[in-house]
């Protein structure tokens, strides 16, 4: 058996720098990184990259900045597996290792011109974040932009001072609600769902974009559907078991289609006759 | 068919042609396992080889995608490293049956669609194939007829007719001309040759017919039509989820990613090991959601997988009719009883078409 180095392969990895890393939950930890090389990641919003830590393994975690920062990107992560856990008891200085970026993200130069409709539920506002941060970068490109964020409970709320700003600017509309309230809670009690119905919009020149816990999007659907939103304008990200990144290993296939490759994003008229899609 | 391209091996000169291919580099072929088993081995004479077998237990993709393969080597110092490899072996390969020729076309597309996997690729441009002729059905399993595997459709650098007193001899590629001068055994074939090749294809196309009555282009209909089927609820009363069907495929590919330490905790690699879709954890993500929970739905996703995603992705069948799945099954699943209890169910809607 012969043994060589290959440069092109695509398990190749790149050395990457916390910057910083903070708690965001009890869940779920904040993390920017920079490559070592300098180079930008050079990603869309809704693009995910394979994280590594060397010896224990790899898991896909979304990206949640804007590609409009070059020098660095976020990532937030929840620890719910073997390498998620050990991801969260690194710290700023320490190194990873990073593939990627891989899929395709939210068809963002599509969405120019459009009013936008962002809908995230939970762990969901994370690859939202790189799209709504991408839009306040070129809010000009858009028209009008709404924001809906739901979670379990306050407790389990991510980026609580981003959704603040998000909440005092006058170029955006932003709501939540939880399922469960806590006493100091004094916001919307209830599912995303019912936020929707509230909102002013335009259907015909509006693009949805949704992410959240599987659960979630056939009600969300049935919703935007109600409200006139064309099929091919609601966007919704999938999540699966990610291992290669390369269309191959077959985790997350549904029917023909390779997450990793073919989307996660998808427009609903894509996948609402794909059995085992949602 | 041109006559230059074929030339001819007595029987005699076998033996002489076997050893002079094992010294050029190593050699594997079918071997006689026990009881009606076969594998493909390293071989360095013709009386080891096993002429007339049943598909091997395990296809040839296990020198093309090995069971567990490194991806990276990495260091785990103050400075950690890691550098991405590809192990191979140069090797030839003789006695490839045209399923199994399929099988490695079918993982020549997969793996060479962007992003390319230079591992497999690496390890394909290492290997040479010799094909070897079913002048008959292996046995009552297979159903290579039904997807076109049944003749050679190239994917081989030689390729091997028995015609009873000599072999003759389909030279396909430069790497198969090369073997053929420097073993120096084989003699230029002439017209009564090509002539007796024709006869036993003939000969074939009489003994050879669709296993499961159904026209092959209807397939993909029928699977367009049975996704909703009662068989598959019936699989899942009877699949164990071993996972032998899919580890026994020749173009089941699903891999697993894993990374392993030495005792020294500084060295480690990645390392890729075969998956199975039939495994519960397969479609489960860490939040706990399984989205292929039922054995129903993962019996299926097989099926489909070799005959209807592939035809949008490859415009092919993924499935070469090598009957090793039924062959293996510890529950008695057969493929060409699914096919026929499939097309039973939707008459209706394929079969009376062209009934």
């Amino acid at each position: 058996m012969e043994k060589v180095a290959i440069k092109d392969s695509s398990y190749r990895l790149k050395k990457a720098t916390i910057l910083q890393a903070k708690k965001l939950t009890a869940n779920e930890k904040f993390f920017e990184i920079a490559l070592r090389d300098g180079s930008a990641l050079d990603h869309e919003p809704g693009q995910f990259v394979m994280v590594s830590l060397l010896g224990v393994g790899e898991s896909a975690i979304s990206i949640c900045s804007s590609p409009g920062r070059r020098e660095s990107f976020d990532l937030c992560i929840r620890a719910v597996g073997k390498v998620t856990r050990s991801l969260h008891t690194l710290k700023a200085g320490d190194e990873i290792n990073i593939r990627g970026p891989f899929g395709k993200g939210f068809p963002v130069r599509i969405l120019q011109g459009n009013d936008l409709l962002i809908i995230a539920g939970g762990l969901g506002i994370a690859p939202l974040r790189s799209l709504i941060l991408y839009v306040l970068d070129n809010r000009r490109d858009f028209g009008k932009v709404h924001i809906l964020f739901g979670c379990k409970q306050p407790k389990e709320m991510l980026f609580q001072d981003e959704l603040g700003l998000w909440s005092e600017r006058t170029d955006l509309h932003y709501a939540c609600t939880v399922d469960r309230a806590d006493p100091e809670w004094a916001g919307n009690i209830g599912v995303i769902t019912t936020l929707i119905p509230g909102v002013d919009i335009e259907p015909s020149r509006t693009f949805a974009a949704v992410v959240g816990p599987p659960v979630m999007y056939n009600f969300v659907i049935k919703e935007l559907r109600k409200k006139g939103i064309p099929e091919r304008q609601i966007l919704m990200a999938l999540e699966r078991n990610m291992s290669c990144g390369n269309g191959k290993c077959g985790h997350c296939q549904i029917q023909n289609l390779y997450l990793c490759q073919d989307g996660p994003v998808f427009n609903y008229e894509q996948i609402k006759n794909l059995s085992e899609a949602f | 068919m041109e006559d230059s391209q074929y030339v001819i091996l007595k029987k005699e000169k076998f033996n002489d042609f076997i050893s002079a291919l094992s010294k050029m580099q190593k050699l594997v072929a079918p071997v006689a396992k026990g009881y009606k088993n076969y594998a493909f081995e390293e071989v360095t004479s013709g009386n080891e080889i096993a002429l007339k077998y049943i598909p091997t237990i395990l296809p040839l993709k296990k020198f093309f995608m090995p069971q567990r393969e490194t991806l990276l080597e990495f260091k785990l110092d103050k400075r950690s490293s890691a550098e991405a490899v590809v192990e191979y072996e140069p090797m030839t390969i003789f006695g490839a049956h045209t399923c199994d020729l399929a099988g490695i076309q079918c993982l020549n597309m997969v793996f060479s669609e962007r992003p390319k996997d230079y591992n497999y690729l690496t390890r394909k441009g290492k290997i040479t194939l010799i094909g070897l002729e079913c002048n008959e059905y292996c046995d009552e399993y297979a159903s290579c007829h039904l997807v076109h595997t049944s003749f050679p459709g190239g994917g081989y650098d030689l390729f091997f007719t028995d015609l009873g007193g000599y072999w003759i001899v389909h030279v396909n590629t430069s790497s198969g001309e090369k073997i053929v001068s420097a073993t120096g055994s084989f003699e230029k074939a002439d017209t009564t040759h090509i002539n007796e090749l024709t006869a036993l294809r003939d000969q074939k196309r009489k003994i050879f017919s669709n296993e499961v009555p159904i026209k092959t282009s209807l397939i993909t209909e029928l699977f367009d039509a049975t996704f909703s089927a009662r068989v598959w609820k019936d699989l899942e009363e009877r699949c164990l989820a071993c996972g032998n069907c899919t580890n026994v495929c020749p173009t089941c590919y699903c891999f697993d990613i894993k990374d392993e330490l030495d005792l020294s905790l500084r060295h480690g690699i990645r390392f890729r090991v075969w998956d199975s879709c039939q495994l519960e954890p397969f479609s489960r993500v860490s939040g706990g959601i399984n989205f292929r929970k039922d054995r129903s739905a993962r019996q299926r996703h097989r099926y489909y997988r070799k005959f209807r995603y592939s035809v949008d992705r490859f415009s092919r069948f993924f499935c070469t009719g090598c009957g090793r799945c039924t062959r293996t099954c510890m529950a008695d699943i057969s493929l060409k009883e699914t096919l026929n209890e499939l097309i039973k169910e939707s008459e209706d809607r394929v079969w009376k078409k062209w009934l």
